[in-house]
Parts: C-alpha cells; structure tokens; sequence
C-alpha cells in the first residue's frame, strides 16, 4: 500500500543530508513551508543550497535558517526586502553565496529539471549582466541566452489538501513555485491543512499528481503575515 | 518660458489607462503602476496578471478582509475577480515570456531613446540586488511600456541616449507615460505622441537632451 502520509514533520525530514539543494516555495508570504523550514533548522542538515524567491524576512522561516549558517549558497531572484537584514548580514559579510536569477529563470530551469530538458534557450536578460558569461544564440532574428535546470535534492512545499497518494491542491496564490517545485527535486515534502482519502480530491482539480511528491504533513493552519509585519485577518 | 502643468500620479495613470483596450491582458509592475488599474476607463474589460500566479486580479480587499495567501506581486493583499484564476509560477512566467499578455506598464530608472530599460538596480557599489521578474516582464510582453518622472529629484532627464545604470532589457520599452509628455522610442529614437498643455516642444527637447520627432 502507498501511503505518503508522514506522522511528523521530524519523520518527514529525517534523511535530508548535508550538502543537499533544497527548494523552498513560496513568494513573499503566500505559499512559505514554515512548519517544514522548522523542521530543518531541527534536523541541522548543513552545506545547503537553497532556491527561494525571496531570502527570508524578520528573524523567522528562511531567516531564521540562514541564521543558523548551514546555509552556502542562496538562488533566489529578489533577496532584498525591508526586513532581510539576515541575508544582508551574511551577504555582505562574504557568508553566503548568492545566484541572481531573473524569477521566469528560476520558475522555468526548475520546471526544465523537472520535464527533463537539458538546457534551454531564453530572451530574459540578453545583453545584461545576468547573462554574463552565458552561451547565447540568434534565433530566427532574436537573441537568447542558454540557461540549465536547477534540480533539487529535496523540495520543501506548502499545499492546501493532500491524499495518501500524494495527490496536492493549493490555496489562492500561495501555489506560486510549490507545483513547480515538486516536479523539480528527487525528494518533495509538502505541508497540507487537510489529508482527504482516495477520491475526494477531484481529479479535474489536482494540480500537482502524487507521482511528484513523496511525503505529506498534516499541520495546521496559521495566520500568514505579511511582509513579516502585519498580522492578517482570519482565513476564510 | 512656457507655462504648463505636470500630471499628477493619478493624472498620469489615468493617461496610461486611456491607451488600454477593452480586453487587454495587462500586467502592472510594482509601485506607481499599480495606480493604473484605477483609472480604466467604464465599461472597457480589462484582465490584470500578477506574476506570482493570477489572472483576473481584482482590487485590495476591505479592510479586515485581507488574505495573505491572495497578494499581488508587491506583496498587498488582493482579490480574484469573478473568472478569475491561479496557475503556478513556471505557467505565469511562460504566459509572460510566451508573449501571451498585450501590455506589462513598468516604472524605470532610465529609458534609452530606442527603448533600452534600466529598472532593477542603480549598481551602487555594496548595493543587495534584487532582479524579481523585471527583466521577464521588460522582454516578455507584447508592448512594454514605461511610467515614470522624465527629470529625476535633481532635474537630470532619465530618458538617455545610453543608459548608465545596468540594463534590464534591450529595445523593449515601446512607450514612456511621463508628467511631461507621453514618448514613443524607436529604433530611430523617441517619437512624440503628446505632451502637456503650454509645453513647447522645445522645451521639451531641452529637458531631455534629445530630440523627439514629431
């Protein structure tokens, strides 16, 4: 029997190993595995990679795991934030390697590692100096730059339902990298507010089948914040 | 010395929301931009993209009914339309970059006069960058255009011969939304299309540094 259900986070994590590319969903405050962020910092995995939008606000989630310094290198396509101060203490200290990636780069070179592409070709950031370095190509009159796949070791997602299939549905516009995510890395842990049996969830509406996820954690539902501030209101 | 207005912001935005069309897929970038999604003209229907995922964005919530798992690509909560929908990253990118949207309106730093765009980063030295999807966006849609103050805080034109800031993308900006004057840039450099009442075109020329075909 398949049974993707983990009974804990801890369980779920056990053998991140050190070294690892760890993907992490989420765009500002939607979409952020924070339970499952936690739970790294707790299993102590260290010489990480981590591809994320965003490198974390406040002192918490993703902050909080670079503060830990097991962090070596950061792909993320806008790390600067009002309250980034953590990355930017690293960052400027020499800590932490940073990759800059344009946020279509990053969404599409995972995607690329998750359908198998070797490298593709891409107008985003031709004749700039995020393309430095990089092959480019004239096709059909229009410049392109040649850009690899980001595959990850593990993918730490944040989904809304979940079956013991692994079957995932989102919430609103907290799916933003999460689909993409689990698609791209060997190993896809993804939180959900609600595990349904077989069959509820419709096959219609499945966003992201259980062929591409490996653990689910039931945990439960918080308040989001925005921007690490304000605190919003109930969830509908 | 001619004698004439600026636009305000609102003025402005409602100027950029003339020139959307009823049924026109749009993405409006962060921060002034985002003003032009007030001032659509009644009765035109007009779809809103926000690169983290949504199609048929509405308006901010009332106050007290945020979601935060609902916000627009500045990080603000927001609200579906009826119709509306959400799509993961890689599909909102590949919308973008698949030349699917008619207009992206970006704010810039400089705009060459053949539609280069410098919008990312001012390259300070020390300076954390940060990218987002603004040079997926600058190359992406069908029609980029450009909403931003001609002169800078100390009066310099930001509309160039050859930015000097680092590049976001190359000949991508079609238009320029100014307080001034609204640009057309060209291979042959900026076209005027209009500019604001007792403006003389001139005047106009001298601010920017450039001459502007008529």
């Amino acid at each position: 029997m398949i049974n993707k259900i983990a009974q804990s986070v801890a369980d779920a994590l056990a053998d991140v190993k050190d070294g690892s590319t760890i993907l992490i969903g989420g765009f500002g405050t939607a979409g952020i595995p924070t339970e499952l962020i936690d739970g790294l910092i707790a299993q102590g995995a260290k010489d990480l990679t981590v591809v994320n939008n965003n490198a974390g606000n406040g002192e918490t989630g993703l902050a909080a795991l670079l503060k830990t310094g097991r962090v070596r290198k950061l792909i993320c396509s806008f790390p600067r934030q009002a309250d980034s101060q953590v990355f930017d203490g690293l960052y400027r200290s020499g800590k932490l390697e940073l990759e800059l990636v344009p946020q279509g780069n990053l969404a599409e070179r995972m995607r690329a590692a998750g359908a198998g592409i070797g490298a593709f070709f891409c107008p985003t950031a031709y004749g700039t100096e995020l393309a430095r370095g990089k092959e480019t190509r004239e096709i059909n009159g229009k410049h392109y730059v040649l850009e690899y796949p980001i595959h990850g070791d593990v993918a730490l997602i944040k989904a809304e339902r979940g079956d013991r299939w692994g079957n995932l549905t989102y919430r609103m516009s907290a799916r933003n990298f999460g689909p993409v995510m689990a698609t791209a890395a060997k190993y896809t842990v993804a939180t959900v507010h609600e595990v349904v049996e077989l069959g509820a969830l419709d096959p219609e509406a499945i966003v992201t089948p259980g062929i591409h996820v490996s653990r689910v954690v039931l945990v439960e539902r918080v308040t989001t914040q925005a921007g690490g501030i304000k605190i919003g209101a109930k969830m509908a | 010395m001619s004698s004439y207005q600026k636009r305000s912001k609102e003025e402005l935005a409602k100027r950029v929301a003339q020139d959307i069309h009823d049924g026109d897929y749009v993405n409006l970038g962060i921060g002034m931009p985002t003003l032009v999604a007030n001032h659509i003209p009644l009765g035109r229907e007009v779809i809103l993209q926000s690169e983290n995922g949504i199609l048929g964005m509405g308006p901010a919530p009332a106050a007290g009914q945020e979601d935060y798992d609902l916000i627009n690509a500045g990080k603000q909560p927001v609200t579906l339309l009826p119709g509306g929908s959400y799509f993961h990253h890689a599909d909102s990118f590949a919308m973008m970059r698949g030349g699917h949207l008619d207009i992206c309106v970006l704010g810039a730093f400089q705009v060459s006069a053949t539609g280069d765009l410098a919008n990312w980063s001012t390259g300070e030295p020390g300076a954390i960058p940060a990218v987002g999807g603004a040079m997926d966006l600058a190359v992406g849609a069908r029609q980029t255009w450009v909403m931003m103050d001609l002169l800078s805080k100390k009066g310099d034109s930001k509309v160039v011969a050859q930015c000097s800031y680092p590049l976001t993308g190359i000949a991508c900006v079609k238009r320029i939304y100014s307080e001034l004057a609204t640009l057309e840039c060209t291979p042959q450099g900026l076209k005027l299309i209009d500019r604001v009442d007792g403006l003389e075109h001139a005047e106009l020329e001298r601010l920017i540094g450039l001459p502007i075909a008529v």
